[in-house]
C-alpha cells in the first residue's frame, strides 16, 4: 500500500479539482480576518501556519521535475524546527505567491529559497516571542522540536505552532528589496541557523508528488477542464513570414467546429477536442505566398559567419591579445557550429483561459506565470490585479518552450468567443514553433611560446541573440498570438563567453550577435533553451582546450590543473578526474578497430556551481554511430540540499545533453521548418542511453547553494567531442555529431 | 457519422458516442476523463498515450476507438493502485523516476507488458523494447534502473 498524502493531493493528484473546485486552487482556510496584500514585504506572503500547526509556503518560483519544492520545504523544516511533511509548497500561481522570477537560470533554491529561509527564520522568532509570553519563559530557556515550543527542564511548560498562530496571520513586516523577479529579496531580523544545525537540509527525501505521476493520478495543465469550454487549436502559417489571405470556413462545414480569426491569427474551435483537431487539418486558408526568409540548414553557418553584426561585447579583455599572438611560437586556431535546436517538449504546450468582461483567469504550465499575468492583461486588455494565472505542470519544460504561447492564444481565443478556451498545440506546432536555442559559429585562437605555455587565448562568438524573444512573456510582443496581432517583438541583443577560471597571461573573451532571420512571428525566434547558450558556448570552448592540450603534447587534465586557478575549480577536475580513473596516458589503441574506444574531459562553471565530466564513448568505424557509454561527473553547486534529487537532477542534465550533442538540429528551408515531430526531430532513446553515470558530488556546507538545474548540461558536449577525438584521432567540431557527420569526418581522416 | 462504441476502461464499462475513426485517446481524455494516457505527438512516435488493449501495449492516439469495441482498454490509472500497486509503479516510485513525468505510461505501460512476456529482461532486451519512446527530461538512466527493480534483476 502506497499513501496518496495531504501532499501528494496539493501538488497534483487528481483528487485537487474534486476538492476545491477549480484546478490549483488552495484551500482559502489559510488564515481568519484580513489577510495582508500580497507583498513581498510581508511575513504572510510568504509563510502561514495552519490551525493544526502544518506549514504553508508561497514560492513565486515552481518546480519542473527536479523536486525544487522538496528542497524548499527542507529549508522552511529546518529553519522553523517543523517536521519535513508538516510543511506544503504552494507554487507559481499569482493569486498565492510573489513574482519570484518563476523557473528560471536554476535559482529556484539559490535565490528562491533565500527568502524563504529569511521568512522561515522570522516566522520562527516571531513564534518564539509569542511562547515566552505564553509560557512565562524567557526566549532564551525555549526550544523547539517538531513545531512544539517547550520551556527548558519543565515538560509541563509547551506550547504548538498550531495554538499559537494557528488561522491567524503574522502581520508582520519584512524587509523588501523592491525588486520583483530572480532578484527579489526579503529579510527579516531573525539570522537563519547555522549549516551545522541543519536536520532535514541534507537528507534525500523523496518527491511525494512522483507517486501521483506513477499511478497517472498526477494532474497536468493538458488535464485541466472548465465547464463550458471550447477545445481550440491554431492553424499556423505554412510558410515562414506568410500571413492569410482568405479562410474557407466552407470547407469545415461537415465539423461542429468554427473558425476564430483576429488578424494573422487563425484557430478552430468545437466543444469536442476531436472536432477541433480535425477541423484545425481540414480548414483550408489561402496565404501570401512565400518570402524565403531563410538560409536553408546546410548554409546557416555560412549565413551567420558573413551576416553583419548588430552588437557585440568583449567581456574579458586581459593584457594584449594581438601582440602576444603575433609573437608566438605556435599558433593553434579552430572553429565550430551549434546548430539551432528545439526545446521540443514532452507534448506540445496547452493552456486554458476564462477571460471575462472584468477578469480572468489562466492555467499554463509556463514557467513564469507572473509574466503570463501582464501579458495576458494587456493582450486582452485589463489591469494585471484582475488576471490571475496559475500554473500546473505542463508537457515538460526547459525555459522558454512553447508554453506562454499557448496561454497567450488560449486567452486571445477566450476573449473572442466569450467562453473558456483549452488550446493545446499539435506536435507540429510545438516542434516547428517553440523558440529555439540560437545557433552561433565559434572561434578560437591559442598562441603557445617555445616553452609550450600558452601566451594568448583569443575566443570569440558570432550568433543569434538568445533572446529574439524575452523569456519571460510579460509583454504581448514577447507571444505569438502579440506579434501575429499586431506588437512588433523587441529583442534584446545578448550573448555569453565561456565561463572557467583558465588564467592566461593575455586573454580575450567576446561576442557578436547577428540580425534575426525574420523580424515577425518566426519559428525561428530563439530564446531561453535549458542553459542558454551553455551547452553551445562551452561545446567550442572546452573542445578548444582539448585541442590545445593535444597539440602541445599534454594531458587534457593536467593541462587544465595548470591553468585553472580556482582552487574549487581545481578541486572538481580532480575529483572528476579521479573517480574516472584518469590516467593521463596517451590513449593507444586511437583510430585502432572496428569499434575505437575514448574518453573525454571537460570542465564549465555556470554561477557559481563547478562541474567537471569525463565521456567514456564507442566509435563504430562502419556506422558512424557514436554510444556514449558511461559519463563519471563531479559537481559542486555548494550546500546541497537533496542529495538524491541533486543526483536525478544530473542525470537528467546529462542525458537531455547527451541528446543535444548527438541527434539534435531544426532542419529547414528557405521557407519553413522541417523539424516539425520526433521523426524529423529526432532526440535520444534508450538504445542510446549510457550504461552508467557516476556522480561524484562535493558537499560545501559553508558555501552558498548555487544552481544545479542547468550546470552539468553545459559540460557534455565537448566531453563527448573530445573522447570522439580520443578513440578515432578526428575532431568533430560540428553539431551534432551524428552517425551521418562521424562516418564523414572518419573517411576524410 | 456518430457510432456508439463500448468497452471496457480499467475494469468498469464505457461507451462513448463519436465518430468511430477518432483515435481512441480522445474517446479516453475527452469523452471518459481517463487522463493518464497523454497526447505527445498523435503520430505514435513518443508513447506517452500508450495503453494495453486487451493486454497489448497500443499507442491510443492512432488506435481509432472503433477498434476496440468489446475490448479491455488499460490505463496506467488501471495498470495499480495505490492500495495495489503493479511492481513497476513501485519501483518507479523508489526510484524517483519522473521529471516533468508526462511520458510515464509510455514507458510503463510497455515495460508492464515487456515483463509479462518476459519476467527476467537482459539490458539488451529492455532498450529494445523500449525502441520509440521518449523522455525529454532524459531520466533514462532511472527508467532502466526501476524496470530491473520491478523485475529483481540486479544492475
Amino acid at each position: 500500500m502506497i499513501a496518496l498524502t495531504r501532499r501528494d493531493l496539493l501538488k497534483g493528484a487528481g483528487a485537487l479539482v474534486v476538492s476545491f473546485g477549480l484546478p490549483g486552487v488552495v484551500p482559502s482556510a489559510l488564515g481568519h480576518g484580513q489577510k495582508p496584500a500580497l507583498l513581498p514585504d510581508e511575513l504572510d506572503s510568504w509563510i502561514a501556519v495552519q490551525a493544526d500547526g502544518g506549514v504553508t509556503v508561497f514560492f513565486g518560483k515552481m518546480d519542473m521535475g527536479q523536486g525544487v519544492d522538496v528542497a524548499i520545504a527542507q529549508i522552511v523544516a529546518d529553519e522553523l524546527d517543523v517536521a519535513f511533511d508538516r510543511v506544503s509548497v504552494v507554487m507559481g500561481d499569482t493569486a498565492f505567491t510573489c513574482n519570484q522570477g518563476g523557473a528560471s537560470g536554476s535559482t529556484a533554491i539559490q535565490r528562491g529559497g533565500v527568502t524563504l529561509r529569511f521568512a522561515a527564520a522570522e516566522a520562527r522568532r516571531l513564534l518564539l516571542a509569542r511562547a515566552a509570553e505564553k509560557l512565562g519563559a524567557p526566549v532564551e530557556t525555549l526550544t523547539v522540536t517538531d513545531g512544539v515550543v517547550s520551556a527548558n527542564g519543565d515538560s509541563q511548560k509547551k506550547v504548538g505552532y498550531g495554538e499559537l498562530i494557528g488561522g491567524q496571520h503574522f502581520h508582520h513586516k519584512l524587509e523588501w528589496n523592491k525588486q520583483y523577479g530572480n532578484t527579489l529579496l526579503s529579510k527579516g531580523q531573525a539570522t537563519p541557523k547555522k549549516p551545522s544545525e541543519y536536520r532535514v537540509v541534507g537528507r534525500s527525501i523523496p518527491q511525494a508528488v512522483i507517486t501521483g505521476k506513477a499511478f497517472g493520478r498526477a494532474q497536468y495543465v493538458t488535464d485541466v477542464r472548465i465547464p463550458g469550454m471550447l477545445h481550440a487549436r491554431v492553424v499556423r502559417p505554412p510558410t515562414a513570414g506568410c500571413g492569410p489571405l482568405t479562410v474557407d470556413e466552407s470547407s469545415i462545414s461537415g465539423i461542429p467546429a468554427r473558425v476564430i480569426r483576429e488578424k494573422e491569427v487563425i484557430a478552430v474551435v468545437a466543444e469536442h477536442e476531436w472536432d477541433a483537431v480535425r477541423a484545425a487539418r481540414q480548414l483550408k486558408v489561402t496565404w501570401t505566398p512565400p518570402c524565403t526568409p531563410f538560409p536553408t540548414t546546410e548554409t546557416l553557418h555560412d549565413h551567420i559567419r558573413q551576416a553583419k553584426g548588430i552588437g557585440n561585447q568583449t567581456p574579458i579583455n586581459k593584457g594584449d591579445v594581438e601582440t602576444a599572438l603575433k609573437g608566438a611560437h605556435r599558433v593553434v586556431e579552430a572553429e565550430y557550429e551549434w546548430p539551432l535546436q528545439s526545446h521540443a517538449s514532452m507534448g506540445p504546450a496547452c493552456a486554458v483561459a476564462d477571460v471575462r468582461a472584468d477578469h480572468a483567469t489562466v492555467w499554463t504550465g509556463s514557467q513564469k506565470p507572473h509574466y503570463v499575468q501582464t501579458g495576458v492583461a494587456k493582450l486582452v486588455g485589463l489591469p494585471a490585479a484582475k488576471v490571475r494565472v496559475t500554473w500546473i505542470p505542463g508537457p515538460g519544460s526547459y525555459g522558454r518552450n512553447d508554453a506562454g504561447d499557448a496561454a497567450h492564444d488560449a486567452a486571445l481565443l477566450s476573449k473572442l468567443t466569450g467562453k473558456p478556451v483549452r488550446m493545446q498545440y499539435m506536435r507540429h506546432d510545438g516542434t516547428a514553433w517553440d523558440p529555439k536555442g540560437p545557433a552561433a559559429v565559434y572561434r578560437g585562437r591559442a598562441g603557445v611560446d617555445a616553452n609550450g605555455d600558452v601566451v594568448a587565448y583569443d575566443f570569440s562568438a558570432k550568433g543569434f541573440t538568445r533572446m529574439d524573444v524575452d523569456p519571460r512573456e510579460g509583454d504581448p510582443r514577447e507571444t505569438l498570438a502579440g506579434q501575429m496581432t499586431g506588437y512588433a517583438p523587441k529583442p534584446t541583443i545578448i550573448f555569453q563567453v565561456p565561463a572557467e577560471s583558465y588564467d592566461f597571461a593575455n586573454k580575450r573573451c567576446g561576442w557578436e550577435c547577428i540580425a534575426p532571420l525574420l523580424e515577425r512571428a518566426s519559428p525561428l525566434r530563439t530564446a531561453h533553451l535549458r542553459d542558454p547558450l551553455g551547452a553551445e558556448t562551452h561545446f567550442a570552448s572546452e573542445s578548444f582546450i582539448d585541442e590545445i592540450a593535444h597539440a602541445l603534447g599534454a594531458d587534457p587534465v593536467a593541462f587544465r590543473l595548470k591553468y585553472v586557478k580556482d582552487p574549487r575549480h581545481a578541486a572538481v577536475i580532480k575529483a572528476a578526474a579521479d573517480k574516472a580513473g584518469w590516467t593521463g596516458t596517451p590513449n593507444p589503441n586511437r583510430g585502432k578497430g572496428a569499434v575505437m574506444r575514448g574518453r573525454g574531459f571537460s570542465y564549465t562553471e555556470r554561477i557559481g556551481t563547478v562541474v567537471a565530466v569525463v565521456a567514456d564513448v564507442e566509435v563504430d568505424r562502419r556506422t558512424g554511430r557514436v554510444w556514449a557509454r558511461r559519463f563519471t561527473v563531479a559537481h559542486d553547486c555548494g550546500l546541497i540540499i537533496n542529495p538524491k534529487g541533486l543526483e536525478l537532477t544530473i542525470e537528467g542534465n546529462i542525458v537531455q545533453a547527451l541528446s543535444r550533442t548527438l541527434f539534435e538540429e531544426v532542419r529547414f528551408d528557405r521557407d519553413r521548418v522541417l523539424s516539425v515531430d520526433w521523426a524529423t526531430y529526432p532526440i535520444l532513446e534508450m538504445q542510446d542511453a549510457p550504461e552508467k553515470i557516476d556522480i561524484v558530488l562535493l558537499n560545501r556546507p559553508d558555501a552558498p547553494a548555487t544552481g544545479a538545474g542547468e550546470p552539468s548540461t553545459r559540460t557534455v558536449p565537448a566531453a563527448i567531442a573530445n573522447a570522439i577525438f580520443d578513440a578515432t584521432g578526428v575532431r568533430l567540431r560540428r553539431v551534432p555529431l551524428t552517425p551521418e557527420r562521424v562516418k564523414a569526418a572518419l573517411a576524410r581522416a | 457519422m456518430s457510432e456508439r462504441i463500448r468497452f471496457v476502461v480499467d475494469g468498469k464499462p464505457a461507451e462513448v458516442e463519436a465518430d468511430p475513426a477518432m483515435p481512441l485517446l480522445y474517446a479516453l481524455r475527452d469523452n471518459l476523463s481517463a487522463t493518464a494516457p497523454k497526447f505527445g505527438c498523435g503520430l505514435a512516435q513518443c508513447g506517452a498515450c500508450t495503453v494495453h488493449v486487451d493486454g497489448r501495449a497500443t499507442r491510443a492516439c492512432i488506435t481509432p476507438v472503433s477498434a476496440v469495441k468489446g475490448k479491455r482498454v488499460t490505463t496506467l490509472a488501471g495498470l495499480g493502485t495505490p492500495e495495489k500497486p503493479h511492481p513497476l509503479q513501485t519501483a518507479w516510485i523508489a526510484e524517483q523516476v519522473p521529471q516533468c513525468g508526462y511520458c510515464t505510461s509510455g514507458w510503463m505501460m510497455t515495460a508492464a507488458a515487456l515483463l509479462r512476456e518476459k519476467p527476467k529482461p537482459t539490458d539488451k532486451q529492455i532498450r529494445e523494447a523500449c525502441a520509440g519512446l521518449k523522455c525529454r527530461c532524459g531520466t533514462h538512466m532511472a527508467i532502466m534502473r526501476a524496470i530491473k527493480r520491478a523485475a529483481g534483476v540486479t544492475a
